[in-house]
């Protein structure tokens, strides 16, 4: 049974539906195939119990043939959404053992579809971070290796563990979330697809904040068409999070496989920047070659302030960063640590609770809302957010998408950066400019480097315009042919 | 109040008081600014806390719109203009009562600008005083720190309640014109709905700026005292504050702004903090929450809808009641005594009403520390009582005596009069009767009278205690003067 992992979401919600297999059944498979992928160190938590009640009452919906979109399938969910009854952590050790009363409404609307909850998956702490090494569980390992290597490398982050977890067949698809890069990156580099939505497309009500403006869900999946069946369930208004957009949720899906023919591509110059590897040169140059084939019109464009876009994202995220972790002071959950005064017990758990690159954005953010540097600082980075999506309006007059890769490098060793806060960052530099605009990106495999390892395409859209993503994604995906998945040597 | 009055002499000379006010006034509301808490007196601890206002992970806050329509009533009541756009900026520190780290506030775009306040002092001339601002904001929790030696105790029912601080220009150059602002202030809201008004329970209390200088000279540099919730502790805390500064002046020394604690206990304001030690509240623009953009269709109607407020409706009790200056102010001072007065005055003789409202009903009430709420007797009685003196049934003096009765609860105006045999004599048979009885007694005071005809008042005197009080006035002054022959 354990080759039901192997299937795409479309293809087990098809058999699903047609009672080939039952829900229990293919939540068994994976149970199985996460209890042997311990050494990934994916999931955080694995909530067996929970997910065989779940599939049992997918069955019961299906055999009466009832059931929502997703209806029987077996999700991962990354462990920065709350989640009713079921430890919620962010991966910090602030959070202790917190268990939420309640559930954030994007998972909430997967087990309204029929969604089955496998467990928690592993992240940066707080989101904060490209690698996953930041999480208080230790970091995730990328399924995939370099040829003829056993060096275990990084699956991305924030959302490594949701990245990591759907290349490595232990759930269907997974939720993730993505601040400056967190669900397009790892996707990246584990040969899988992400979206971040349209900000506002996904609430965020009863996601951890990372940083408000920034934050946005969407899905980790096997295929395009895969990652367009969740992004419909995560999406909706609600009214919840005043940020969330008053929108109808169209059928994602029904775009993949459009024709793209006749749609103008733009090419971002700034993009090409010293020291990326020629292989994702190569890469990109294949994607223009490929989106042309298919009969679109490539155009040059250019985001003349991009180069300022990761200075001022790392200026607005650990402003907000800064805030909104203030609440995590040993009061009312979580940890609690120190002695007789307040200012020791605030002290305390906060040292002990946050790991140190959480505290580094702790202290950059606090740094530039200080009286005397916000104006240097905090109100700098917002015209340079305002300059940045004013370039994309400007290339909306001439392209209906972009085209980049989606990160400067394939997956890297753990440790490899880790010392290094700056290369770290850099890990976003296409990516960010998206969270910046409020603007929907999507990630996709597209090819391997020379030591095999799997490379990502991105494209970017109009606000709300996730529909032409995924018709260009679809175009993309088939002329690449991407196939391959992570040897199993766990 | 002169302007040279209001100065305060030190030792060296005059030096002059400039106050300004910050009102923090709870919204009348059923919920919290932004959860769906309910607000409410009498809850036990932290029973009305949503999941917002305690700051659990990844809970949004939603603004409250009903809390919004009171604002912009509130600036529409103080003359100020209303701002369509506005927004909410995080406030950050750390206290236990403060559960997510930082208050919702409005720093740089509040929703409410500049307006004016007219107030009236207690001798009924009236000032000027600024509104810089409104805006709106959380309320942080309660601490409570007697409750165990070694803990405190947070009680987070108030955090999130949504409040309205009115920023005043330094407008004011004394304690009593500080009190008139905060009761004019007060007077408005509760017109308006948009606030109890109700100082004991915290729902309406100001922190105050107080500087000193010389007359005309630059303003000096201010102190500001926190949370007074009194007229009085607003007053003795201005008072004490203001000789603290002239001492510390005239000593050649110089005022640090700080903030300050006003004790009630001791009549004395403390340190708090010093400007250095002032906190870094790191505001932002709360990125949970969008922009306040107001239409201004919705504010119209609004405008539309607002109650008739204090100064308009003084103008008018005086203009359509004949009412003086003082009595009308009194009577719009509430909006509940306006209502119980436009109700008694109706088809009666309007100023003796007011004379009966102010002068007997509210004093009898405040000596009772009551106000109209709490009165026992009800509009019609005033009414009644008022249309008895004016058919002539009982005389000013009697019904004095009738109003006992009715305070005492002992029946409506008709009835007590009835009960008690109040009823004036009106029957000149019976009064000629008490007349002859008097002549014939005082022989010499009737020769007097007729040479002194001032001296009759000795005679209506007599008149009036022989029938107990209950003779009318005007007949016994007839009858005397027939009989006397003036």
């Amino acid at each position: 049974m354990s080759d039901l992992t192997k299937l795409t979401l479309k293809a087990a919600l098809a058999g699903l539906k047609a009672r080939d297999f039952s829900s229990v059944d293919i939540t068994k498979a994976h149970i199985e195939a996460i209890e042997q992928a311990r050494g990934l160190n994916a999931y955080v938590l694995e909530t067996p119990d929970k997910a065989l009640a779940m599939a049992a009452e997918s069955d019961a919906r299906l055999a009466r043939g009832e059931g929502g979109a997703l209806e029987g399938a077996p999700l991962g969910i990354k462990d920065l959404f709350c989640t009713d009854g079921v430890r919620s952590t962010a991966a910090s050790k602030i959070l202790g053992n917190f268990v939420p009363a309640y559930e954030s409404t994007v998972t909430s609307q997967l087990w309204r579809d029929g969604g089955v909850m496998l467990g928690k998956l592993n992240l940066d702490e707080f989101a904060m971070g490209s690698s996953n090494e930041t999480s208080a569980f230790g970091p995730v390992i990328n399924p995939w290796r370099r040829d003829g290597s056993d060096a275990a490398l990084t699956p991305g982050g924030s959302s490594g563990g949701s990245a990591a977890a759907t290349a490595a067949d232990l759930c269907l698809a997974a939720t993730a979330t993505d601040t400056g890069g967190s669900i397009r990156q790892p996707a990246a580099f584990t040969g899988t697809v992400g979206i971040k939505p349209t900000y506002g497309r996904c609430s965020r009500w009863g996601i951890i904040a990372f940083a408000s403006s920034l934050d946005q869900a969407g899905p980790i999946a096997k295929t395009v068409e895969d990652a367009a069946i969740m992004l419909r369930s995560m999406s909706g208004h609600d009214v919840k999070d005043s940020t969330s957009l008053p929108v109808e949720v169209p059928d994602f899906a029904s775009y993949v496989g459009k024709s793209v023919k006749g749609l103008r591509i733009g090419v971002p110059k700034e993009y090409r920047i010293d020291g990326m590897p020629a292989e994702i040169e190569k890469l990109w140059a294949d994607g223009i070659a490929w989106l042309k084939d298919a009969g679109c019109e490539i155009v040059e464009v250019s985001l003349p302030h991009t180069k300022y876009a990761l200075p001022a994202y790392y200026i607005v995220a650990p402003a907000e960063a800064s805030s909104n972790l203030a609440r995590y002071d040993g009061m009312r959950y979580g940890l609690r640590a120190g002695g007789p005064s307040l200012t020791d017990v605030y002290e305390e758990s906060r040292a002990q609770g946050f790991g140190e690159e959480v505290k580094r954005r702790i202290l950059i953010g606090t740094y530039v809302l200080s009286a005397g540097y916000y104006d240097a600082y905090y109100l700098k980075a917002q015209k340079v957010r305002r300059r940045i999506a004013d370039d994309f309006d400007q290339a909306w007059q001439t392209c209906d998408a972009l085209l980049t890769p989606t990160a400067p490098s394939a997956a890297f060793a753990l440790g490899e950066q880790s010392d290094d806060p700056i290369a770290m960052y850099l890990n976003d530099i296409f990516t960010v400019t998206t969270n910046l605009a409020g603007l929907p990106g999507l990630s996709l495999p597209a090819g391997r480097d020379a030591q095999g390892l799997p490379l990502g395409l991105q494209l970017i859209g109009r606000a709300l315009d996730e529909g032409t993503l995924f018709s260009l994604a679809g175009a993309l995906e088939k002329a690449a042919g991407f196939t391959a998945k992570a040897d199993r040597w766990w | 109040m002169s302007e040279k009055s209001k100065l305060i002499q030190g030792r060296t000379g005059p030096w002059e008081i400039v106050l300004g006010l910050e009102i923090h006034a709870q919204v009348a509301s059923n919920s919290k600014l932004f959860s769906g808490a309910a607000v409410g007196f009498g809850a036990g601890p932290n029973e009305q806390v949503a999941l917002v206002d305690a700051a659990m992970p990844g809970m949004l806050p939603v603004i409250n719109r009903h809390c919004v329509e009171q604002a912009v009533r509130a600036g529409l009541g103080l003359n100020a203009q209303i701002n369509l756009w506005s927004r909410f900026d995080r406030k950050n520190y750390f206290y236990p009562d403060l559960p997510q780290g930082y208050q919702i506030s409005q720093f740089k775009d509040p929703i409410v600008g500049e307006g004016i306040v007219e107030v009236e002092r207690d001798d009924g001339t009236t000032f000027i005083v600024g509104v810089e601002r409104l805006h709106l904001e959380q309320d942080a929790g309660k601490s409570i720190h007697d409750l165990d030696p070694n803990f405190t105790y947070v009680d987070l029912n108030r955090a999130g309640t949504a409040l309205m601080e009115i920023v005043s220009k330094p407008d004011m150059r004394s304690s009593d014109e500080a009190a008139s602002y905060v009761k004019k202030i007060r007077t408005i809201l509760r017109y308006l709905g948009a606030c109890d008004g109700d100082m004991e329970k915290g729902n309406l209390r100001a922190d105050v700026n107080v500087s000193v200088r010389r007359p005309g000279a630059e303003l000096g540099t201010r102190c500001e005292i926190k949370n007074v919730n009194s007229y009085r502790y607003i007053q003795q805390a201005i008072e004490y504050e203001a000789r603290r500064q002239i001492e510390i002046l005239e000593d050649g020394g110089s005022i640090h702004q700080e903030t300050r604690l006003f004790d009630p206990t001791k009549i004395e304001t403390r340190s708090m903090r010093s400007k250095e030690e002032a906190h870094d509240y790191r505001y932002f623009p709360d990125p949970d929450l969008l922009p306040l953009v107001l239409d201004p269709a919705w504010v119209q109607s609004i405008k539309d809808s607002l109650p008739e407020l204090p100064d308009p409706k003084r103008k008018r009790f005086e203009s359509q009641y004949g009412l003086s200056h003082y009595d009308a102010g009194v009577l719009v001072a509430d909006q509940a005594r306006a209502a119980f007065y436009e109700q008694a005055a109706a088809g009666r003789d309007a100023k003796l009403v007011a004379n009966w409202t102010v002068n007997n009903l509210l004093g009898r009430l405040a000596e009772n520390g009551g106000d109209i709420e709490n009165s026992p007797i009800p509009p019609e009685d005033i009414a009644g009582l008022v249309k008895l003196i004016e058919d002539g049934v009982i005389s000013s003096k009697i019904a004095k005596e009738v109003f006992d009765h009715m305070w005492a609860g002992e029946g409506t105006p008709a009835q007590v009069v009835e009960k008690f045999g109040l009823v004036q004599i009106t029957d000149t048979g019976a009064i000629e009767a008490s007349i002859d009885k008097i002549m014939a007694a005082n022989p010499d005071k009737v020769e007097a009278a007729k040479e002194r005809p001032q001296a009759l008042g000795w005679f209506v005197g007599q008149v009036m205690r022989d029938t107990g009080g209950k003779a009318n006035p005007a007949a016994v002054n007839e009858i005397l003067k027939a009989k006397l022959g003036l």
